[in-house]
């Protein structure tokens, strides 16, 4: 009885709103299940972790067809902003927690929070950029190596 | 499905929850901790009084709602119930398990 599944590896490369969000939800049920999880955040994913952007992710209203809204309309000034209010909105009567507060959560909870070290030297970024909860700055090849057990499984989003 | 446990027979669901909770009482409790391999000391039963207080309340209980509640943070939860904190507290409550996915 129970899952196969102990221990989940995500990659978070992008920064919108709802990748984010797919990717905290994801790590946040595997803690709850008893299950271990580790976030491994690279390209635009680091916009999330660095503490003056991670209020300000948006959702795309661009190249995003589920918005059901014409390309062109997307991109007038003010939608984007519009479109992730609206998403916020909605968030918050689920009781979901903004990026911040979510970030506090899955490092209590015992996610591993990590950067990448490409992306971060990519981005000019200094670990002073990054929220406190950050457990540290790795290499592609460092996490690899944090899938040491059977049953763990590997994610990008 | 039937469980008997502390010399009651108890009317459960598949994943071994109390249907009613009206048959729940402390060495109930105890007995249900114990299959999971906890112990119950005072903070164990802090935690079990605030959930059980939610569920009446008829107030969804989360993780976010932990952080929130004053009687424990979410650290010393995981501590508490290890392997699936608000699965298993609710389960030693006799409580139905939490639907959300947050």
């Amino acid at each position: 009885m129970g899952t196969e599944v102990k221990k989940m590896l995500f990659i978070l490369s992008k920064a919108t709103i709802e990748n984010a969000y797919a990717a905290f939800v994801m790590a946040n049920g595997a803690r709850m299940e008893g299950i271990e999880s580790e976030i491994f955040f690279t390209f635009f994913g680091l916009e999330a972790i660095q503490k003056k952007k991670l209020e300000h992710l948006h959702v795309a209203t661009v190249g995003n067809p589920a918005m059901h809204i014409p390309t062109m309309l997307g991109g007038l000034p003010g939608m984007e902003a519009f479109a992730t209010k609206m998403m916020k909105k909605e968030m918050e009567k689920l009781d979901m927690p903004p990026v911040g507060e979510f970030l506090e959560i899955l490092s209590d909870s015992g996610c591993k929070l990590w950067a990448c070290k490409l992306a971060i030297d990519m981005f000019h970024l200094k670990e002073e950029d990054l929220i406190d909860e950050i457990d540290g700055i790795l290499t592609i090849g460092d996490f690899y190596s944090r899938a040491d057990k059977p049953g763990t499984h590997l994610l990008f989003i | 499905m039937d469980l008997n446990l502390a010399g009651i027979r108890l009317d459960v669901t598949e994943d071994g929850y109390l249907s009613d909770l009206s048959q729940w009482n402390k060495e109930i409790a105890i007995e249900l901790a114990k299959k999971e391999g906890i112990e119950l000391t005072d903070k164990h039963w802090e935690v079990i009084d605030y959930i059980q207080e939610k569920y009446k309340n008829d107030e969804a209980l989360s993780i976010r709602g932990i952080k929130k509640s004053g009687v424990i943070n979410i650290k010393e939860f995981y501590d508490l119930f290890p392997g699936g904190p608000l699965k298993i507290s609710t389960l030693i409550a006799g409580i139905p398990k939490p639907k959300s996915c947050i």
